[in-house]
């Protein structure tokens, strides 16, 4: 009996080598320990033995059955890893073939700058307000302090849709609209589309994009200016970044400035987009002049604020290194396709 | 402001280098467009005598000249200049020199042009005689006297001497951006005074102290002068000057003018220009021979009166247009330009000088309605200092003198009704620092202020100030801040943040446009930027009708041409013109939006503005685009903003669109206007693009697909709170029907009757599958839909669904002939 289950087990081991797949190794299963399985067999005609040669035959059988299942457990892992192994050898890709495209659309170059500059100051606590591009005289002009022979009201200069309405040529109106509507303190930026008689070129657009900033607000001063718009191009244009700010003229603050911060391209070491000069001229400044702050009929002794606009299409060419202001204009998709 | 350093330098001496001082003058107020160093491009180029001058063999239109340039043989050089003379002294730029250039007819090199010995038609020609302009001056500059030839030096030139070092040429020339509040400084005077402040050296004003003074008589007896008009014109004077000699300017003054920008013309016309740069006060001269009676009298013109100016053209004036006359007939046109009939002439022998003040107003008028602009009332435009004309009359009579070019005679005629008084005003230490940030001392202040030729008076914490007449921008407190500001230095103001505190606020306009904006991107559209107005025609090559609103249109007065002339009612026309130069350029595929402002006609005045609305246009072309595309790309839109189920009707009859491809879209009325009567609210309109629109913008061949919506339709309805549902504990059950019905039936129509019908357990109604064809009659389709069931409390059993199903079929059978279809 001992050889006989010896060879059972031999054989199956056997067997069980020779099964190349699950199936032939399942069929090997029900060859031994199925039911009619070569050791079920045994098991099934030990019924006939003495109780003394039941027990230790039946401990045998067990012992072989155990190994026999062992084996077959053994084979089963092996088979299906060769399987699994095949399989991944069949379905292997070339992984540089093109991606299937699921194309993200493109925010415009424009607006893409409108919104840096927006979040900059969104976090420095700035509300955004809005005004129409159809404006009055009064609040492009008259209320932004710009005498009645201002050069910029000519009719070469602003374009007018009638004696008192035009197509505001600056942001600043905004700046009346809320001193008209809000109480101090007051801290906005309005974005916006604004219009002036320039033929189109490279570098001009009858129709460009500002951003108007405005503070109003008890005990502010020029350090506060010099403060906030260093801290918002050191986050626009990075951490390096140093600014200098230069006297200038605007009709609707006093003292007024421009502000230049140091070549992003180059430094401030000078190269052709800061024409040698290290700096780049960004945007116009000062403090707002007491007359606007009379518009909005605010005490000024007890009020002061600044103000500031910068033009959209100036960061955005020098960002991107547009050197045409027209292709904005253009909208070609190939141009919009490179601002994603 | 052309400022040339030598010129400068007569007045004050920085003490710095050319870097440092331009640094330090944009640092207190006086912006640079550029500082530029005349000369360096001149190497070898010597002053020469013209000693013989013999005709070339071989060509008549060039001679050849012996030169002397100081050394001990004759140079031979040919030129073809037509102003050569023996004993001319020239400049001539030697065998291995450089100048500037252009050479003439040619273009500007940079670094200049390299001159070697060479042959001109055989005959040997050791360098070149140089005109002005090969020398680097610009055309505008170059002497009247040798225009068209080559530059003949002053008589006292030694020739061999190096050109540069005997002209001065080499010098740096520092173009000032004055603003327009500061015509002060379109002066010499007022950029020395500028000066004199950022260095805190002296200046010297000019020299008007007359040495002579011999003309014959005094001014009073050749000239009186009257006012008629004095709001026009503050302050007349007149000098009068005899034994007047017309000729050439001395070098040193032609030198300065040109390198301030301005050509030297005769020593009288020169020293007039010269003063006006000075002091930037205009000043005529007039030949007294015309000036009947001596006379001068201002007044307005006569209208219709014909009047011929300096330059020769004939102009009518209007009877508002200040004039200069004398006892009988118009001379000038008082601050824009002199008459014809008194113009200085070879044989002037005695001149008057005028030099008056007209208001900035009148003369900007006139100027503006004669179409003529000049120096000098550009000047009179942005104001000038009464005050100046005296100074200034009496330079202009110094220079004379000086050059030699007349005799002064002693006094002046000075009509000057209200005298121009310095402007006073009280100014506060503390609110001065309060407003910058900083802490400087009531001395420091005054120091600053002094070095700007301010007085100050009184004590303690105010400041009363008086500011020179020149300084016309100086009024209140806040100009003063600005003056401490600019010469403390805004780069030593500190660097603080306001503590300025509040709430942020985002329109919700703005928001909604934003989640438009990000949705359609994340869809694959590209946001386009077009201009905000357009041309009339615009609306016509869409189509659209007659009297239709999109021609109610905001006009421009004074557009830069037709073609931008009105503000856009709609986008459309603007998104059809990107969408064609996309394609022109060969672009396969194009999905683009814009979200922009348009512009509706109302009543226009400065209490009513235009409506302004913002609005949505997508446009689509190539690729597997086609309507339901872009309806798919609609409706997701709508959803993130909350318009969850928008209706589309179909439309037939707008111009722009295909007239079986188009449809209205909308939502939906609210419950308020639901009791109003009105249904839905129109939101916009989509469809395929009709095809002779397509053609009219060359967008033949390819299908396109626009939408236009209004956002402010999308304000009203939008809904972007979202409030979370709990998912389904119970199963559901789907039934797929199969519909055999009209072609001409909406599924729009179908799938509202199953909605109707299918009540609260019909959770879902989808439309799988149209199809024609086999098994299909002629104008029948079949249209598939999964109808999904579930109860939110039980589980559905095969009854229950059933009734309901059963309803379902019935109603559309009744409904719409809708017969149900084997699958």
């Amino acid at each position: 009996m001992q050889e006989q289950l010896n060879q059972i087990l031999e054989d199956a081991r056997a067997q069980l080598e020779g099964a190349k797949t699950a199936g032939e190794t399942d069929e090997v299963r029900v060859r031994f320990l199925g039911k009619k399985g070569r050791l079920t067999e045994i098991l099934r005609g030990m019924g006939k033995l003495s109780p003394e040669d039941r027990k230790t035959t039946g401990q045998m059988a067990n012992q072989v059955r155990n190994e026999i299942e062992g084996l077959l457990a053994d084979r089963f892992a092996a088979v299906k890893a060769a399987e699994k192994e095949a399989q991944f050898a069949r379905e292997k890709i070339d992984v540089t073939e093109p991606g299937k495209a699921r194309t993200l659309g493109v925010k415009h170059p424009l607006n893409i700058t409108m919104d840096e500059i927006s979040r900059v100051f969104r976090n420095m606590g700035y509300s955004i307000v809005e005004g129409p591009e159809v404006e009055t005289v009064f609040n492009n002009f008259d209320a932004l302090n710009a005498g009645p022979n201002h050069p910029a009201r000519d009719m070469t200069d602003t374009f007018y849709i009638s004696d008192d309405v035009l197509l505001r040529t600056q942001t600043s109106p905004v700046q009346i609209r809320t001193l008209l509507s809000a109480k101090p303190p007051i801290k906005v930026i309005s974005p916006g589309r604004v219009f002036r008689c320039d033929t189109p070129d490279a570098t001009h657009s009858p129709m460009f994009h500002q951003v108007e900033g405005l503070l109003v607000d008890e005990g502010v001063t020029m350090a506060d200016l010099k403060g906030t718009l260093d801290s918002f191009a050191k986050q626009l244009f990075g951490t390096s970044t140093r600014t200098k700010f230069r006297p200038h003229h605007f009709p609707f603050t006093e003292p007024s400035a421009e502000m230049d911060v140091s070549c992003f391209k180059c430094g401030g070491k000078g190269c052709r987009v800061c024409k040698g000069s290290g700096w780049i001229e960004i945007l116009g400044c000062g403090m707002v002049h007491p007359s606007v702050l009379e518009v909005g009929g605010l005490d000024t002794e007890k009020y002061t604020g600044f103000a500031f606009g910068l033009g959209v299409e100036r960061v955005a060419m020098l960002k991107y290194g547009v050197d045409d202001i027209r292709l904005f204009y253009e909208n070609d998709m190939r141009f919009i396709n490179q601002f994603k | 402001m052309l400022v040339p350093m030598e010129w400068l330098n007569d007045y004050i001496d920085p003490g710095v280098s050319v870097d440092e001082f331009c640094d330090r003058m944009i640092m207190s107020g006086s912006n640079l467009e550029t500082c530029e160093e005349f000369g360096t491009e001149i190497e070898n180029v010597v002053v020469g005598r013209i000693e013989k001058i013999e005709p070339h063999p071989d060509a008549d239109k060039l001679v050849i000249c012996r030169m002397d340039v100081g050394e001990d043989e004759l140079l031979q050089i040919v030129t073809g200049a037509p102003n050569v003379f023996e004993g001319a002294l020239v400049p001539v730029a030697l065998h291995k020199s450089r100048i500037p250039g252009p050479l003439h007819g040619q273009p500007k090199q940079e670094g200049g042009v390299k001159i070697t010995k060479g042959k001109l038609r055989g005959v040997e020609s050791f360098g070149m005689l140089c005109s002005c302009g090969e020398l680097g001056f610009e055309d505008k500059v170059v002497p009247v006297a040798h225009r068209d030839g080559i530059w003949i030096l002053d008589e006292d030139q030694v020739p061999g001497t190096q050109l540069t070092d005997a002209l001065g040429l080499k010098q740096h020339v520092v173009d000032f951006e004055i603003t327009p509040n500061r015509p002060d400084c379109l002066a010499m005077v007022g950029m020395a005074r500028e000066a004199s402040a950022t260095f805190g050296q002296p200046f010297d004003y000019p020299d008007t102290k007359m040495e002579k003074e011999d003309g014959k008589g005094e001014a009073a007896d050749h000239v009186s002068v009257e006012i008629k008009n004095p709001e026009s014109c503050k302050r007349y004077v007149a000098r009068v000057v005899t034994d007047i000699k017309v000729e050439q300017s001395p070098w040193w003054l032609q030198k300065r003018l040109m390198y301030a920008g301005m050509r030297p013309i005769n020593n009288i016309v020169d020293i007039t220009n010269f003063v006006m740069l000075e002091y930037g006060q205009p000043i005529h001269a007039f030949d007294i021979r015309q000036v009947k009676g001596g006379k001068i009298v201002v007044e307005n013109a006569s209208a219709g009166e014909v009047f011929t100016t300096l330059d020769e053209t004939e102009r009518t004036l209007s009877g508002d247009m200040l004039m200069i006359k004398d006892g009988e007939r118009s001379i000038a046109v008082a601050g824009v330009m002199g008459g014809l009939n008194s113009e200085i002439e070879a044989d002037t022998s005695t001149i008057i000088v005028e030099s008056a003040n007209f208001a900035g107003d009148s003369v900007r008028r006139t100027a503006k309605s004669l179409g003529l602009r000049t120096e000098a009332s550009a000047r009179f435009e942005k104001g000038i200092d009464p005050n100046l004309c005296a100074d200034a009359a009496d330079r202009v009579c110094r220079l004379i003198e000086m050059v030699g070019a007349g005799k002064v005679c002693p006094g002046r005629v000075d009509v000057y009704p209200t005298p121009e008084a310095a402007r006073t005003i009280d100014v506060r230490v503390d609110r001065i620092n309060h407003v910058l940030g900083i802490e400087l001392s009531r001395e420091e202040m005054v120091a600053m202020l002094e070095g700007l030729e301010i007085q100050v008076a009184g004590e303690g914490n105010v400041m009363t100030v008086t500011a020179p007449t020149v300084r016309q921008d100086l009024l209140i407190e806040e100009d003063y801040v600005e003056e401490i500001a600019r010469m403390y230095g805004y780069d030593r103001l500190p660097v603080t943040m306001p503590r300025s505190n509040n709430e942020v606020t985002i329109p919700y306009g703005w928001e909604l446009r934003d989640l438009a904006r990000n949705t359609l991107c994340a869809l694959g559209l590209n946001e386009i930027q077009t201009y905000s107005f357009v041309s009339p025609a615009s609306v016509d090559r869409i189509r659209i009708g007659e009297d239709s609103w999109e021609r109610a249109f905001v006009k421009l007065i004074n557009p830069l041409g037709e073609e931008n002339s009105v503000m856009r009612t709609v986008l459309t026309p603007n998104m059809l013109e990107t969408l064609a130069r996309n394609y022109a350029r060969n672009i396969e595929e194009a999905a683009a939006f814009e979200i922009g402002n348009t512009f509706m006609a109302s009543e226009l005045n400065a209490d009513h503005l235009p409506d302004e609305d913002y609005a949505l246009c997508i446009g689509l072309y190539g690729g597997e685009q086609d309507f339901f595309t872009l309806k798919g790309i609609i409706c997701e839109m709508l959803k993130v903003l909350g318009i969850r189920e928008p209706i589309f009707t179909a439309e037939s009859e707008y111009g722009p669109y295909h007239p079986g491809r188009c449809a209205r879209i909308s939502a939906a009325a609210s419950e308020q206007m639901k009791a109003a009567g009105v249904e839905t609210e129109e939101l916009g309109i989509m469809g395929e693009i009709h095809p002779d629109v397509a053609e009219e913008f060359g967008l033949d061949g390819v299908r396109v697909y626009c939408c236009e919506i209004m956002f402010s339709a999308i304000m009203r309805k939008a809904d972007t709170e979202v409030v979370y549902t709990p998912l389904p504990k119970f199963p559901a059950v789907t039934r797929d029907i199969a519909l055999l019905v009209d072609e001409e039936l909406e599924v729009g129509r179908i799938e509202e009757i199953i909605r109707s019908k299918g009540g609260e357990i019909l959770e879902d109604v989808r439309l799988f599958d149209v199809y024609r064809g086999k098994q299909v009659d002629e104008g029948k389709k079949s249209v598939a839909f999964a109808l999904v069931y579930r109860d939110r409390e039980k589980t559905l059993t095969d009854e229950e669904v059933t009734a309901v199903h059963e309803d379902v079929l019935a109603a559309l059978k009744d409904n719409l002939n809708a017969v149900l279809r084997e699958i």
